[in-house]
């Protein structure tokens, strides 16, 4: 059997679409892009164009993006950003406890110079607690920085409701985090009222190394970079012309709504067979209705999520577990501790997660080889 | 252009009959790393001393001769015909190459006569070119300094030639690597056990390193970061075959039949038992492991008793005298340490038992192991052992 991938949270394969985009672009069209000449002027063209593709599948002006190096970079723009331009008027800022890293840490860091940080808690299903948002906004606050779809288990945060509580405040602006929500979840960043949305190329079969950055018309934020002028001087360097080209094309490929359902279709069913079928089993991941489509979360209990990681290599096919394991003492995601799960079920968690690009044979043999290697791995370690 | 090096030994000096033995096996290391870098260079001896000329960027060769085991010093020289005008004239020119860019310094000449026939003997040949370069270069710049001057010009007066030298660079010391002979290195991806290959290296040992991977259970990674540290270690012996056994099967048997608090004193001797068949295939006569007395369960004096029984080839523990924050200081010397703390290896602690014997018998283990019949599992890993050739500088 060919390579089952299955860990497209985490990243995604290039499409021909887009590696012929690259390929062209990096042949034809190496000028810098800021040159004065012909060529410099071609490369900036493929610069709007990509501008323009990503403008429309977000549903904003192409002014409005500026294309970053990753997404942890475009996240750590708006949120410096934001707080530098903000902190004139207060010193609270808000996120939840299981944002990404790049948010995270970057509030870690906000706290030590001072800022009074709000982590919001999540209920099991890894929603955040509107209540504990509604008390801990005020006058004070900044910045609320939520993420759309969480990375490790899939869960869509209340982003209509959040955007409610918060509109009244003036000198607040709402960042969201979309990397994972970007072609699987509709967000209409006008009606939220976001003033800074994150996206990023990899997560979509674009290639890696680049992000974009969306600002809202109205909204000001200060450099937090020095160089030249490009990206309007919040991501000066010379343009990766290539890989914004390859975002660009990506966009375009984004999946329809059969698609979706399609994907939705492959992972209720893997749901359904691993609740049916293996005993001492949490779902961490939501409902359909109140999570995107491609991630599916599990917890065996009695298990250690990388050994099972590690036992699927062996059958090719490549899963995660909820996000990469940096050490011992951290073995256990903030996000899966954040849900609160019994103790026994916290080192087992795995992430699988889809792309249209996955077929029904492949999870069905997924499913045997999870089966196969709990029923093994349980009685090893039972 | 080419570049001649004076390499001193020590050790070696005093071995008596097996010198010359020692000698070529130095000669030899020394030639294979450098050899990545100039396939032309040019080695050979004099009495006491080895030359090596090569054009090899002066850097990389520095580098390369500061791992060489049994190489006490070197000095970049100046090999000159035995001519004393000549002699005078590079002798000043070399103070002056040191002094470029530097106030007032201090300076000695130390000379050396082997060959008697050479018209100056050594202290006036220190008197004479010591008054020569300090008259050339003036008083106010240059002062005479016998016991720590700044600038140290060696002249030696040899059979065929003079040599000129004023820098020197300390080696490892020890003996070369091959010369005492094949041992089994208990590798690990931990910071110990490089260590403890390293001090096995600088007594001449030729290093077969055995690492136990029990993938699933421990990630791929933890096997590259093994590989790496391998590949520092290569750079003391030129190459290094890295033993790989795949110890999966054994460790569930063990995990299986044994009781869960001798499981790691139980997996230990296992592995030393399986090292030993791998090592005495190779001829090899010693075990080294990176243990030092009661640091963790496994390595209380109980337990290191325990395992003990288990092989008939000696078991050296050079890190036995060391502390932690020595071997840590050792480790960040020879450049192990940053791989040694990358985390895969713990990301797995599977069969580590909640509590284990810290105070283990022969009689427990031995009871322990009584339901354990893995002849078969042990013969297959060693007869799957995957061996990877690992040459440094390729």
């Amino acid at each position: 059997m060919d390579k089952i991938y299955l860990d497209n949270a985490a990243t995604t394969k290039v499409i021909p679409e887009v590696k012929s985009k690259i390929c062209e672009v990096l042949e034809d069209n190496f000028a810098n892009p800021s040159s004065l000449h012909k060529l410099g002027i071609e490369s900036e063209k493929i610069i709007k164009s990509a501008r323009k593709n990503i403008a429309e599948a977000l549903k904003v002006k192409p002014n409005n993006i500026i294309f970053t190096g990753s997404g942890t970079i475009a996240n750590n723009i708006a949120i410096q950003g934001a707080v530098k331009r903000l902190n004139k008027f207060g010193k609270r800022i808000i996120t939840s406890e299981i944002e990404h890293k790049s948010v995270l840490e970057m509030f870690k860091f906000l706290e030590k110079e001072g800022y009074e940080v709000i982590y919001l808690p999540v209920n099991k299903k890894g929603i955040i607690d509107l209540n504990k948002l509604k008390d801990a906004v005020n006058e004070e606050t900044i910045l609320v920085s939520i993420m759309a779809v969480n990375n490790e288990i899939g869960s869509l945060q209340p982003l209509k409701k959040i955007s409610q509580l918060i509109k009244k405040y003036d000198n607040l602006y709402f960042h969201v985090d979309g990397v994972q929500a970007l072609g699987k979840v509709n967000i209409d960043l006008t009606d939220l009222g976001i003033n800074l949305y994150t996206v990023s190329s990899h997560k979509v079969n674009g290639p890696k190394g680049i992000g974009a950055l969306y600002i809202n018309e109205s909204t000001l934020i200060d450099k937090i970079l020095y160089g030249s002028s490009q990206e309007k001087g919040f991501y000066p360097g010379t343009e990766n012309t290539s890989g914004i080209a390859g975002f660009g094309e990506a966009v375009q490929h984004l999946p329809k709504k059969e698609v979706i359902e399609d994907i939705t279709k492959l992972k209720n069913d893997l749901k359904k067979k691993l609740q049916d079928e293996i005993s001492d089993v949490i779902i961490n991941t939501p409902d359909n209705d109140k999570a995107a489509p491609h991630i599916l979360n599990v917890s065996f209990a009695d298990i250690k999520g990388e050994v099972l990681v590690h036992s699927l290599e062996n059958d090719g096919i490549y899963i995660s577990t909820g996000s990469a394991c940096t050490s011992k003492k951290d073995a256990i995601s903030h996000v899966i501790k954040a849900l609160h799960i019994p103790k026994k079920y916290m080192e087992g968690s795995i992430r699988i997660s889809f792309s249209p690009y996955n077929t029904k044979k492949g999870v069905v043999y997924t499913f045997k080889s999870l089966k196969k290697h709990v029923k093994n791995l349980r009685k090893i370690m039972g | 252009m080419s570049n001649l090096y004076l390499i001193r030994y020590g050790e070696i000096g005093l071995k008596g009959e097996n010198r010359n033995m020692f000698e070529d096996k130095l000669m030899s290391n020394i030639k294979k790393a450098v050899e990545w870098e100039d396939e032309g260079l040019n080695i050979y001896k004099t009495p006491g001393r080895i030359f090596l000329e090569t054009s090899a960027d002066k850097n990389i060769v520095k580098e390369r001769l500061l791992k060489i085991p049994g190489l006490v010093s070197f000095s970049p020289v100046k090999k000159l015909p035995l001519d004393y005008e000549r002699l005078k004239e590079e002798t000043l020119s070399s103070a002056k190459e040191f002094m470029k860019g530097k106030g007032k310094i201090t300076f000695r000449i130390s000379a050396r006569r082997s060959n008697k026939k050479f018209a100056y003997d050594s202290m006036e040949l220190q008197y004479n070119l010591g008054e020569y370069v300090l008259e050339s270069i003036g008083e106010d710049k240059l002062e005479v300094d016998l016991h720590q001057p700044d600038l140290d010009i060696s002249v030696e007066i040899r059979k065929k030639h003079a040599y000129l030298y004023s820098e020197t660079y300390e080696g490892m010391g020890g003996l070369p690597v091959g010369t005492t002979g094949n041992v089994g290195l208990m590798l690990s991806g931990g910071i110990d056990s490089p260590v403890a290959g390293y001090m096995g290296l600088k007594r001449g040992v030729k290093l077969i390193p055995i690492y136990f991977h029990s993938f699933p259970f421990t990630s791929d990674r933890a096997k590259e970061k093994v590989i790496d540290l391998a590949e520092v270690l290569a750079q003391y012996q030129n190459e290094i075959n890295l033993h790989v056994v795949n110890f999966t099967e054994v460790l569930k048997e063990i995990n299986n039949k044994c009781p869960d608090k001798l499981i790691t004193i139980i997996m230990r001797r296992l592995m030393i038992k399986i090292s030993e068949k791998i090592i005495e295939k190779q001829n090899g006569k010693a075990i080294i492991t990176g243990e030092s007395i009661g640091q963790v369960a496994s390595q209380t004096l109980e337990a290191i008793h325990v395992t003990n029984h288990i092989p008939n080839l000696p078991i050296l523990r050079p890190l036995l005298g060391l502390n932690k924050v020595q071997i840590v200081n050792l480790a960040k010397e020879i450049e192990t340490y940053d791989i040694s703390i990358q985390p895969y290896e713990d990301c797995c602690t599977v069969f580590v038992p909640q509590s284990p014997e810290t105070r283990p018998t022969i009689e427990q283990v031995l009871e322990g192991e009584a339901d354990l019949h893995i002849d078969d599992l042990i013969d297959e890993a060693i007869a799957n052992v995957e061996v990877i050739n690992i040459q440094p500088y390729s």
